[in-house]
C-alpha cells in the first residue's frame, strides 16, 4: 500500500522518523508552512523557513526515498502581528513560484480576528493568481464556527471548492462540508482530536470520496505513523484495498496534483548526495 | 491548472510582462526550470561541467535582460537572495547578457553585480563559483579578488583553464600564491592539476619553485613522490 501523508511538519522530526515512515510505506508527503511554537520576530525568519521547505527538507526526505512537497503561507496565528504580516505577504509570491510548492497553506483562522480575515483573504487571492490549491487550517477553539466562516470567505471570493482542502476536521465539521465539494482532511493524533478508530467511523458514515487523513506530526506530541495506523484500522474494519488506497494515496495525489508540481517518481535515494555541499551524515560535512 | 505553453512562448510572454512591470519577475524567475527544462543549452556539452550554460540559466538570463539596466539593478539582489542554486546561477549568468562584448557591465549594474559575484565566490558550490567567473564576473574583479577566486577554483576542483581571459590577468602575486599552493599540496603528499604551471610560470617565483624542487629529495617518500609528480606536470620551457 503506497501511503501519502498530506500534512506533516518534518522540519521538527528526526531521521529516525523518516526511516520509520519509509518502512511503514510512506512514499510522499506534503509539509505545510505553519507556526513554530513561538512567534517569529522578523520576515527573515520566515524567508529562511520557506527556503528550508523547498531546499534542505526535500533533500533529507529524498535520502529515505520519500517525495517531499510543501505548502507556503503566512499562518493565521502570526497574521495577528500585522506589521510583520505585511512583510511576509509581500515575499510570498517568490516562494509560491518554487518547484514542489503544491498549495497555499496553512491559511485560515486561529482567533477569528480582523487581521486574520485580511491575511486569509489576501492569500485566497494569491492561490487563485498562482493557480494553486488552498489548504485551510480550522481553529482549535470554536472550530465549527471557524469552519463556517472559512467557507463564507471562500464563497465570497469565488474560490473553487475542488481546489480547497479544509483540514483538522472532526465529526461535527464534516457534516458542514460533505455537500460543499471541498476536500476534507483529518489530523490523527495520539491523545487529542481524532484517533484512527473515530476516523474509521467517520469514513463508514461519510464514505471515502474527497477524504484525506494525515498525521500532522510536528514538534508537539504526535505520531508520524498515524496514516499507516488508519490503513490498518480501515483494513480491520473491512474496507477494500481500493477504498483504503483512495484515502491514503489517490485523494491527496488528485488534489495536490492540481498544482502540476507533484514529483512522485523520483527514484531511489542516493546515499552520497549533497545539498549545497552538506549531507545528513554526521562527522562529515 | 491551465495548459502549459511551450517554453519559447512562455519565455517571450514573461519577457514582455517583466519589461512592463519589473516586480512581476519575482514569481516568474523561480518557475523558469519547470517551464523550460534543466539540461545543457548545447546538447553535446557535458551536463556535469559547471561552466556549461543550461537552458534554464539561459532563459533566466534573458528574463533579467528584458528588465533593462535600471530594472535589473533593482531586482537582481532579491532574485539572488531568495533563489535556490539554479536561480542564483541564472542571476549570475544574466550579468554576461547585460555586459558589453569585453565583459564590462554598465555603470549602474557594477555594484550589484560585484555583490552577487562576491557572494557566489564565498561558497564552495562549484556551480555557483563557475557561474560567477563568466566574462562579466572576471571583468568586475580586481586583481586581488581574481587571485583569490582562482585559488578557490583549484581548491574545489574547478578547471581554471575555463576562466575567460585569465591568461591576460596573471599577476606576480597570483603566480606566487599558486606556487605556495603547490608546495602545500606536495608537503601533504597530495596531487595538483597541470593547469597550475602556466599560472606559476607567468611570473616564476624562483625561491618558491626551488622549495618545491627541494621537496623531491624529502626523506618522507610520500612527499618526495608528490613533488616529483607535481614537477612532472610542468611544461619544459
Amino acid at each position: 500500500m503506497r501511503i501519502f501523508d498530506p500534512h506533516i511538519h518534518m522540519t521538527s522530526r528526526t531521521t529516525d522518523d523518516y526511516e520509520a515512515m519509509a518502512a511503514a510505506g510512506v512514499e510522499a508527503i506534503v509539509e505545510p508552512a505553519f507556526w513554530l511554537g513561538q512567534p517569529r520576530t522578523t520576515v527573515g525568519s520566515f524567508v529562511d523557513y520557506f527556503a528550508s521547505l523547498v531546499g534542505w527538507e526535500p533533500f533529507r526526505a529524498a535520502q529515505f526515498g520519500i517525495a517531499h512537497h510543501c505548502t507556503i503561507a503566512l499562518n493565521p496565528k502570526e497574521a495577528n502581528d500585522t506589521g510583520l504580516a505585511r512583510e511576509v505577504l509581500e515575499v510570498l509570491p517568490r516562494y509560491l513560484a518554487k518547484d514542489r510548492v503544491v498549495a497555499v497553506g496553512e491559511v485560515g483562522y486561529d482567533s477569528m480576528t480582523p487581521a486574520e480575515d485580511e491575511a486569509f483573504a489576501a492569500q485566497v487571492a494569491l492561490a487563485a493568481e498562482h493557480e494553486l490549491p488552498l489548504m485551510v487550517h480550522t481553529p482549535h477553539r470554536d472550530k465549527l464556527q471557524g469552519t463556517r466562516r472559512s467557507l463564507d470567505l471562500l464563497r465570497d471570493q469565488g474560490f473553487p471548492a475542488d481546489m480547497t482542502i479544509i483540514d483538522h476536521n472532526n465529526e461535527l465539521t464534516v457534516e458542514e462540508l460533505v455537500d460543499t465539494g471541498v476536500w476534507m482532511a483529518f489530523s490523527i493524533y495520539p491523545d487529542t482530536k481524532v484517533d484512527e478508530h473515530r476516523m474509521v467511523k467517520i469514513l463508514q458514515r461519510f464514505g471515502t470520496e474527497r477524504m484525506l487523513v494525515n498525521s500532522a506530526a510536528d514538534w508537539g506530541r504526535s505520531d508520524p505513523l498515524k496514516v499507516r495506523k488508519v490503513v490498518d484500522a480501515m483494513q480491520a474494519a473491512g474496507f477494500t484495498d481500493a477504498q483504503v488506497q483512495q484515502v491514503v494515496w489517490d485523494n491527496p495525489v488528485a488534489v495536490y496534483g492540481r498544482s502540476g508540481r507533484l514529483e512522485l517518481d523520483q527514484g531511489a535515494a542516493d546515499p552520497d548526495a549533497l545539498f549545497e555541499g552538506s549531507s545528513i551524515k554526521r562527522g562529515g560535512s | 491548472m491551465s495548459a502549459q505553453p511551450d517554453p519559447d512562448t512562455w519565455l517571450d510572454q514573461a519577457r514582455t510582462t517583466v519589461a512592463a512591470d519589473p516586480a512581476t519577475i519575482r514569481a516568474r524567475f523561480p518557475a523558469v526550470s519547470r517551464r523550460v527544462g534543466r539540461g545543457p543549452l548545447d546538447p553535446d556539452a557535458d551536463p556535469d561541467d559547471p561552466f556549461e550554460v543550461t537552458v534554464d540559466d539561459h532563459a533566466r538570463a534573458r528574463l533579467v535582460q528584458a528588465l533593462g539596466v535600471e530594472g535589473a539593478a533593482a531586482e537582481l539582489p532579491g532574485l539572488y537572495q531568495h533563489g535556490d542554486t539554479r536561480e542564483k546561477r541564472g542571476a549570475l549568468r544574466s550579468l554576461d547578457h547585460l555586459a558589453t562584448d569585453d565583459g564590462a557591465l554598465p555603470e549602474g549594474l557594477r555594484d550589484v553585480g560585484r555583490a552577487l559575484v562576491d557572494d557566489a565566490l564565498r561558497t564552495n558550490d562549484t556551480r555557483l563559483v563557475a557561474a560567477a567567473l563568466g566574462p562579466a564576473g572576471v571583468a568586475l574583479l580586481d586583481d586581488d579578488a581574481l587571485a583569490q577566486a582562482v585559488l578557490k577554483c583549484v581548491f574545489v576542483g574547478i578547471d581554471i583553464d575555463r576562466i575567460p581571459g585569465l591568461p591576460g590577468r596573471l599577476t606576480p602575486d597570483l603566480s606566487r600564491m599558486m606556487a605556495d599552493f603547490v608546495h602545500e599540496r606536495v608537503a601533504a603528499g597530495r596531487t595538483v592539476p597541470a593547469q597550475v604551471w602556466p599560472v606559476i610560470d607567468a611570473h616564476p617565483p624562483a625561491e618558491r619553485i626551488a622549495a618545491i624542487q627541494a621537496e623531491a629529495a624529502h626523506p618522507d617518500p610520500v612527499r618526495a613522490e608528490a613533488a616529483r609528480a607535481a614537477l612532472a606536470l610542468r611544461p619544459t620551457p
